[in-house]
């Protein structure tokens, strides 16, 4: 079995670890999701409130989402702008 | 596929990119759309004038709202914050690249935050009060609280980076998607790009440039409001 170059074994390891970074996703998917159903529950509790409730919701939503935006850049950087390679 | 803006000018290792002069063109847009609407002001609004004070009373509501009364001296910040931000974003309708989608303006704008909230806590607590409130329940919480002092604006630019960033690549790659499927289909005439990309541009520019605008903007005014404090301490 011949050896893989250094360029290609970082590359190749970069693009798994990119694809890995975006696992971090499931964890705002679920919490944003909750937040709506709590904001539902709120409105069909009081339907006169709907304005506030939802203008809340979407700056919570806004706000939590913050930590999957960050493994988005996780992700674009190593895929776009991979650092790694220049250290060879 | 998006690498960064490109460079429009570039003089040996100086260069000017597309964000750049993006940022003079909102720029003009602001100052003639302020200069036009001053002109001639009278006392019951017409026309610019009446958008103008809309914008206005609708940005100092804004900023009593989440800041306070006392703490109106910030509206023309939040203002100049918004406006660029809400214009910036909104000129990826264009076919521009977005000006927060280039990491280095969303970290100026954090900076400027940064500076505004430490400035102002200082400036309204005193040396010794910023300190205290560094170390609020404990001293042992100091390191802890410097470090989320420092990652509040890191954390800042890059929402609004990714986000925006995120939508634009999106946009490129189902133009150039579309791009290609309609060169296959016909040669010459884009056909698929016609209907197809506008609920995405209406999600990705219109709605989550001016949510995101308006999210930097909210977290700001929260931010400065907190570092200064409640003022019935300073009451004499």
């Amino acid at each position: 079995m011949s050896g893989i170059s250094s360029e290609a074994f970082v590359l190749g390891l970069s693009a798994i670890g990119a694809a890995l970074a975006m696992f971090g996703v499931m964890g705002v998917a679920i919490g944003q999701g909750i937040t709506a159903g709590k904001a539902v529950e709120g409105i069909a509790r009081q339907p006169e409130a709907q304005g506030d409730i939802f203008r809340t919701m979407v700056v919570g939503m806004a706000i939590s989402e913050t930590t999957g935006i960050f493994c988005f850049i996780v992700a674009i950087v190593l895929l776009f702008a991979n650092p790694l390679i220049r250290l060879l | 596929m998006e690498l960064g803006p490109r460079k429009i000018i570039e003089i040996g290792q100086f260069y000017i990119t597309e964000t750049v002069v993006l940022l003079w063109i909102i720029s003009g847009i602001l100052i003639l759309f302020t200069f036009f609407a001053t002109r001639k002001m009278q006392k019951v609004p017409r026309g610019l004038q009446a958008a103008a004070e809309w914008i206005v009373e609708f940005i100092y509501n804004f900023v009593e709202q989440t800041m306070g009364r006392n703490n109106l001296r910030f509206a023309p910040y939040v203002g100049t914050l918004l406006s660029v931000l809400v214009v910036g974003n909104l000129l990826a309708l264009f076919g521009f690249r977005p000006i927060s989608a280039n990491v280095n303006t969303t970290f100026a704008l954090a900076t400027i935050t940064f500076f505004l909230i430490h400035y102002n806590a200082v400036k309204s607590r005193g040396a010794l009060g910023y300190v205290k409130h560094l170390a609020e329940p404990n001293a042992l919480m100091l390191p802890i609280n410097l470090i989320s002092e420092l990652a509040f604006p890191v954390s800042l630019a890059f929402r609004l980076f990714g986000n925006i960033t995120g939508g634009a690549i999106i946009m490129s790659l189902l133009y150039g998607g579309l791009a290609s499927l309609s060169a296959k289909l016909t040669g010459s005439v884009p056909i698929f790009m016609i209907g197809i990309p506008l609920p995405f541009n209406f999600f990705f520019d219109i709605f989550e440039g001016i949510l995101q605008a308006y999210v930097f903007t909210t977290l700001s005014m929260v931010f400065i409001s907190n570092g200064i404090g409640h003022e019935e301490k300073a009451s004499h």
